[in-house]
Formats: C-alpha cells, sequence, structure tokens
C-alpha cells in the first residue's frame, strides 16, 4: 500500500512536468515578454526604455533558457525558465505583476474557499443521493419520468442565473440573508448561507440525475433479484443491498474532487464578492496577471494529481476486493 | 450589395456539407438506419430535433452576411455616371435574417424600455407644451408611434395579433402541406414535428410583425431590442457547440485510436498527454490561451479590415481552444473502445490476411468508434453552449460586439437590483438559452440510449 502510493506520487512527477512546460510555451514562447509588457503598460506608454524597465521590474530580463553571460549551472539557473517555471516545484511562486506575495495571498485566501466550497460539495452529495433514491423507489412509474424531466431541465439552466436568481429571490426580495460579502468571524454563517444553498440547488439536476443512473445499474444486478425473491421489503434493498454498493461508483465519482475544493468556485465567490481563490483566479484573469494564472495552473494540477492518488486510495478502503500492489 | 464570407461562415457551412454527406454515405446501413428510426419514433425525439433544427436554421440563415451598399451623394443628385463608379458599403454587416427580421434590429431606443412599454424607463429634462421644464418618461421613438391615444395599446396589439395569427396560420398551412402529402403514412409521430413547426411559424410570423409597432421583450441598457439580441445569440451558440466539437473531433479520434490500436510508447505518448491535459483546470487554460490571443489580435490590427472580422477572428479562436483543450475525455472513450475492438477475431484475421493498418484502421475499427463520436458530438454540444455564458462572464468569452447570451447576462447582471427590477434583458438571454440546452439533452439522452449498446442492455433487462 505504502509503495503504492510512493510511486503514484513519482507517476505525477512527469505530469507537473508537462503541465509546467506547457504553460511556459503558452506563457513565453507563445507571446514573448514584450507583449505582455505592451499589454500591461497600456498602448499609450509604449517605448523601448520602458518595456525594458518593465520587465527589469518582473524579472523578465532574463534568455528563456540558457544564459550564454553565465557559466556553469548559473546559465541554466539565471533564466527565465528557472526563475519562472522551475521554482514552482518549490512552491515558491513569487510575486504578482502588481508586487504582491502570490504565496501568502493563496494561504489566506484558501480558507474562505473551503468554508463555501466544502459545506456546498457535502451537503450537495447528501441531498442529491436523497434525491435519487426517492425517485429509484418510484421507479418505472409516471412519477420518475417527469423527475427525470426535471432533471434535464434543472440541468439546462445557466448557472449563472441560479445564482442571479437566488440573489433577487433570497436576498433581495425576502430580505434573508446579505446579498454579498464576507465576513471571517462568527458572522460568516449568514454570509454562507445563500452561496452553499444556490450551489447545492444548481447540482441537483445534474447530480441525483447521475446518481439515478447508478442506482438504477446497481438495481438490475442478480443480488438485487436474490434479495427480492428471498422476500426483503423494497425499503431494505434500496437501503441495505443497493446503496451501500453504489456508493463504490459514487466514490471515485467524488473522490477526485475533494482537494480541488481548496480551488474554491470562480462564479459563485465573484457574485458573493468571498474573497477566496475562485475570486482570487477571476481578478487575475481580468487584470491579465499571468504570474498568478501561472501559479494557479500548477497549483490546481497538483490539487487534482492528489485527487486521482485519494481516489485509488478510497477503493480500496470502499471495495475490499480491491487490492493495489 | 456585397457578400461577406467570414471564417466561422466558411467553416459553418463546411460542417453543413461534411454532416450532409456523412448521413447520405450512411443512409444504406441497416444498423443506423434501426438506431436513428429509434430515435424518431417517439415523440420527444421530434420535437426536440425540430426544436433543434429551428435553431440551426436561425443560425444559418444569420451566417449569410453581406453589406448594403451606401447611397453615394452623387447617386441621391441623379449623377449615375458617377455612382456607378464607386460604390460604398456600409461598414455594418448584416445577415439574411436582419432581412428577414425587417430591420428590428435598426430599432433603436434611448436607454431601457420595458415589454410593450410607450415610455422610456428613464426620466428625462424635457419641455411641455407650454414650454417649461418638467421630468418625465420620454416617448419611446420606435413604439406605438401610430396610436392615436396611449390606452388604445392593448386593443391594437390584439387585433395586429390576431391578423399575424392568420397569415402564421396560412404560411405554416402552405409549409406542412407538401411534408404531410410525402409522410402522412410514415410509421414515425411527424405530427409531433409539424406542431412545433406550426407554432415556430406562427411566433415568428407575430413577432415580426408586431416588432414593427412596439418592442416585445424591451430594450436593454443600450436601447438595442432584446428580442432581436437573443435571435443574434442563436448564432453563436449553436456554431460554438458545433464548430468546437468538429475541431476537437480530429484530435481525439486521431489519438485515441492510435494509442488503442498501436499500443506501446504511441499508448503511453497518448495516455501521458491528455492526463497532462486534463490536470490543468479547464477554465485557466481556456483563460490563458484567450487572453493570450487577444494579445496577439490587439498587437496585429493591420489583419482586419473590418470590426466583425477581429471579432470573428477572436470566436474561431474561442471555438479553437475549446477543441484543443476538451479533446482528452472522447480519446480516452475511442482508447478504451479501440482497445476492445483490436482483440477481436474480424481484426485478428485482418492482420492474418495482412492487410495493412491503415486499411485496418479505416475499415474495421473506425466504423466500430462512430456511436462514440455521434454521442459525444450531442452531449457536449449543451455544454458548450452554457461554458458560453460563463466565459462570457468571466471576460474571455465571445467579443463584446458579437451579439450572445452570455454576453447579454453579463450586461445585465445587475439590473435585479435596480428599483423596479428590470428582467426583460435576463427573460430573453435565458428564454433562448433554456429551451436549445433543453431540446439538446434531451435529444441527447434519446440518441445515447440508441447508440449506446450498455444502455440497450440495461433497457432490455427491465
Amino acid at each position: 500500500m505504502f509503495a503504492y502510493i510512493i510511486r503514484r506520487v513519482l507517476y505525477a512527477v512527469p505530469i507537473l512536468i508537462g503541465v509546467n512546460l506547457l504553460t511556459f510555451l503558452l506563457f513565453f514562447v507563445v507571446n514573448s515578454p514584450d507583449d505582455m509588457a505592451v499589454s500591461q503598460l497600456g498602448e499609450k506608454y509604449v517605448t523601448p526604455e520602458a518595456i525594458a524597465a518593465w520587465k527589469t521590474k518582473n524579472g523578465y530580463d532574463k534568455p528563456l533558457f540558457v544564459n550564454g553571460n553565465n557559466t556553469g549551472l548559473e546559465s541554466l539557473t539565471d533564466t527565465i525558465f528557472f526563475t519562472k517555471s522551475v521554482k514552482l516545484f518549490a512552491f515558491d511562486f513569487g510575486r504578482s505583476e502588481s508586487g504582491r506575495d502570490i504565496t501568502s495571498d493563496v494561504s489566506t485566501r484558501m480558507w474562505p474557499s473551503l468554508a463555501v466550497a466544502l459545506p456546498t460539495f457535502i451537503i450537495g452529495i447528501w441531498v442529491n443521493i436523497c434525491v435519487a433514491l426517492l425517485v429509484v423507489m418510484f421507479h418505472a412509474t409516471r412519477l420518475d419520468r417527469w423527475a427525470v424531466f426535471l432533471f434535464v431541465s434543472l440541468m439546462s439552466i445557466s448557472y449563472l442565473f441560479y445564482i442571479i436568481g437566488g440573489q433577487y429571490l433570497v436576498a433581495k426580495t425576502w430580505k434573508l440573508v446579505p446579498i454579498s460579502g464576507f465576513h471571517a468571524d462568527g458572522q460568516a454563517w449568514k454570509f454562507l448561507i445563500l452561496p452553499v444553498l444556490v450551489g447545492v440547488v444548481a447540482g441537483i439536476g445534474s447530480g441525483a440525475r447521475w446518481y439515478r443512473t447508478l442506482f438504477l445499474e446497481e438495481a438490475n444486478q442478480d443480488y438485487v433479484r436474490t434479495a427480492r425473491a428471498k422476500g426483503a421489503s423494497e425499503i431494505s434493498i434500496l437501503f441495505r443491498h443497493i446503496l451501500p454498493n453504489a456508493l463504490i461508483p459514487i466514490l471515485t465519482g467524488v473522490v477526485v474532487l475533494i482537494p480541488s475544493l481548496f480551488m474554491g468556485g470562480l462564479l459563485i465567490e465573484s457574485f458573493f464578492g468571498i474573497p477566496g481563490l475562485g475570486s482570487y483566479m477571476l481578478d487575475a484573469i481580468k487584470s491579465q496577471d499571468f504570474a498568478i494564472v501561472r501559479s494557479m495552473v500548477f497549483i490546481g494540477s497538483i490539487l487534482y494529481i492528489f485527487g486521482l492518488i485519494l481516489t485509488d486510495i478510497s477503493y480500496t478502503w470502499a471495495d475490499p476486493r480491491v487490492r493495489l500492489s | 450589395m456585397k457578400p461577406i464570407l467570414l471564417w466561422s461562415d466558411t467553416l459553418v457551412f463546411l460542417l453543413v456539407i461534411t454532416l450532409v454527406l456523412f448521413f447520405y454515405r450512411l443512409r444504406n446501413d441497416p444498423q443506423t438506419r434501426e438506431r436513428w428510426s429509434q430515435v424518431f419514433s417517439t415523440r420527444l425525439g421530434m420535437v426536440t430535433f425540430t426544436v433543434i433544427l429551428t435553431y440551426v436554421g436561425i443560425a444559418l440563415l444569420d451566417s449569410l452576411h453581406f453589406r448594403k451598399a451606401l447611397d453615394t451623394p452623387a447617386a441621391a443628385a441623379g449623377d449615375t455616371a458617377a455612382a456607378t463608379q464607386e460604390v460604398f458599403y456600409n461598414n455594418k454587416v448584416s445577415s439574411v435574417l436582419d432581412v428577414l427580421l425587417g430591420g428590428m434590429g435598426e430599432r433603436f431606443e434611448r436607454t431601457y424600455s420595458a415589454p410593450f412599454a410607450l415610455l422610456s424607463f428613464e426620466k428625462k429634462n424635457m419641455k411641455d407644451e407650454q414650454g417649461r421644464a418638467v421630468r418625465d418618461f420620454p416617448p419611446l421613438e420606435h413604439a406605438g408611434q401610430h396610436l392615436a391615444d396611449p390606452a388604445d395599446k392593448w386593443p391594437d396589439v390584439l387585433a395586429r395579433s390576431g391578423t399575424a395569427l392568420l397569415w402564421g396560420i396560412l404560411l405554416s398551412a402552405l409549409w406542412l402541406a407538401p411534408q404531410w402529402l410525402l409522410l402522412r403514412h410514415s410509421p414515425h409521430p411527424w405530427h409531433a414535428s409539424w406542431a412545433v413547426q406550426a407554432v415556430v411559424l406562427c411566433v415568428g410570423v407575430w413577432a415580426v410583425s408586431i416588432s414593427r409597432y412596439y418592442h416585445i421583450l424591451g430594450t436593454d441598457l443600450g436601447g438595442a431590442d432584446v428580442l432581436y439580441q437573443s435571435l443574434k445569440g442563436v448564432r453563436t451558440g449553436v456554431l460554438l457547440g458545433t464548430l468546437s466539437t468538429l475541431i476537437m473531433l480530429p484530435i481525439a479520434v486521431t489519438l485515441g485510436v492510435m494509442a488503442g490500436y498501436f499500443k506501446g510508447w504511441v499508448d503511453d505518448l497518448v495516455q501521458y498527454l491528455y492526463t497532462t491535459l486534463s490536470s490543468i483546470p479547464g477554465i485557466l487554460l481556456i483563460a490563458a490561451s484567450v487572453l493570450l490571443f487577444q494579445v496577439y489580435i490587439d498587437l496585429n490590427p493591420d489583419f482586419f479590415s473590418i470590426g466583425m472580422e477581429k471579432a470573428d477572428a477572436r470566436f474561431i479562436a474561442l471555438c479553437f481552444i475549446l477543441g484543443v483543450t476538451s479533446w482528452s475525455t472522447l480519446c480516452r472513450l475511442i482508447r478504451a473502445e479501440t482497445l476492445k475492438i483490436s482483440q477481436l477475431e474480424y481484426v485478428q484475421a485482418a492482420h492474418a490476411f495482412g492487410v495493412s493498418h491503415t486499411r485496418i484502421l479505416a475499415r474495421h475499427i473506425l466504423p466500430n468508434v462512430v456511436h462514440i463520436i455521434m454521442i459525444t458530438f450531442v452531449l457536449d454540444f449543451s455544454a458548450l453552449v452554457l461554458a458560453e455564458a460563463v466565459l462570457s462572464y468571466i471576460g474571455v468569452g465571445i467579443d463584446p460586439s458579437m451579439g450572445s447570451w452570455g454576453n447579454m447576462i453579463n450586461g445585465a447582471r445587475s439590473e435585479l437590483s435596480r428599483q423596479p427590477p428590470v428582467w426583460w434583458t435576463l427573460t430573453g438571454a435565458f428564454f433562448f438559452m433554456f429551451a436549445l440546452v433543453l431540446a439538446a439533452n434531451l435529444f441527447s439522452d434519446l440518441v445515447r440510449d440508441a447508440f449506446d449498446p450498455r444502455s440497450g442492455r440495461r433497457r432490455s433487462e427491465t
């Protein structure tokens, strides 16, 4: 088990190197630092001196891969590739284009993200499973067909409308909670209710539909027929036979998402003014701050790969038949 | 009049030709026929397909672009010799759809106005008859001009609706009669499709005729007609949903089939590629790519002669980026299927006969993964339409000068917090988007049920 985990972590290294190279290509080769300087400075102030000054200030005044001015190891380390990309592996994210320390920004901003994303995730799964079980109980009736139609309709509504509608109804019309904002103290729950609610409701359509398919797949298995034949009640079949077995595919589907919860939701955070990583990314995209985007790409990839490893481990935990080797 | 062929127009007509040829070649394949006929044997399949076709039709009409010739001053003066020498074209690109809508997009107001309103939404300083300064709601410039008394509005709307409905029914009868003559003995529930077609035609005639006198869905902040903008969003949504998949297909299919067939280092390489790509948060990759492309456009403004071409280039780039970043799922599916197929006896037999790799791939492998491609094409469509709205909100979507539902929502997101709330822009975008995505989702369910062998087995067991 332990050896397996070690090997999986080692497998992740080439993937991260790939991610790193890809982002490096995107940010520095497709677009030269000069282009970035021009777009950051704005058309009006573009002079060769201003571009050079901007590049020096942000550390882009080095060669891309090999620095001919230095000798030995220095010729490889004193380059854009080393200072901007390789250092990400040491979690040294450097400074954003506006001069803020990215590492400290990320470590303070991930907690509000988690405060919204984690409850949404847990409540969401719980609600989806309950709804799906309810629908499966009425399988092959008219109620089931209409429920599926309702799920598909809910899926077809853009996430933006859920947020806008939720804010309009709950916060503006009924005045139950504040429209947006965040508070780190004991008052935080007031600001969290609406984002979590919106997140859960928006997920019901696709979530409950998916769980319904999983439950129905299990309901067609032989052991269910056997249980029915020996006279088990429908309720006990549903909860004692189908639910535990369907947990395995559910687990593999959701565990991979857990580490990414730190990244937060781009839309939810920006609409509700939550100072998390999601709104951090959005601001970076809007102000074209490539240093932040680069770091977030790297963090996101690490979290995703971590999620894949967690998924494999949770397999063994949930399904004793699976042996990792 | 000078026809304009934008890049996206070329691509979409190429796509239509490809699809037509594809289905024309498949028409004699009994298995495919049976599956499609299963899709269309339900009323739901007929209805959703007709709705999707309506959207595609609007998108295609909106893809026939041209620039109107401007009246030169010389021509106005009657000097025909000078007029024939040089013709100036309007900088604004129109489409056939604009013509069919009868100038719906050219009736601008000053700012917001509610649906069917006669007065503007915001007060303005005006002079009344006696020359005193008053602050009141000014009348709209293109709504209810023919009315003597504002109280006549609703009776007038009703009367005009009645006339429009009669015309609509007449038009539907003319349109549906040939179909009825051809297909009345068909086993498929065509009547469901006819009902939708009739409703679409009636509503269309009604909307065009009423919009000459009123703004049916009101106007937005810039005074543009919301119904017109929603209709213009159709092309963007449909094209984005289809072109992105079209760009993604060759990459995913080639790599997937090769990985599954050749195995070994090819397989390792392809797997490495898609694992790397899918581990990057999709939205960040898309945003970064779009931003980089935007920098490129900004630095090379000479490439594009008119603003529309610039917006179109960004649109194509967005389709391209969405396609390149989203091939990993399909690639994975095709790889797994190819792995399975290449173990089967008939492929082994082909090997034993010394058939070349390319021929085995083309004749034995590819036709057997077509169902996966088809399912993905339909499934991805609705996801892409929804993604467009989110991307436009983030600011890395469609160019703001090009109408899209995402841009409409983005511009209107704070309108509900006004007092009184401005609800019609969001409603327009919501309705048009919802209808398309819902139809596509329901249709994709049917297609998946018909083509996915797994779901077929499941159905037969229950």
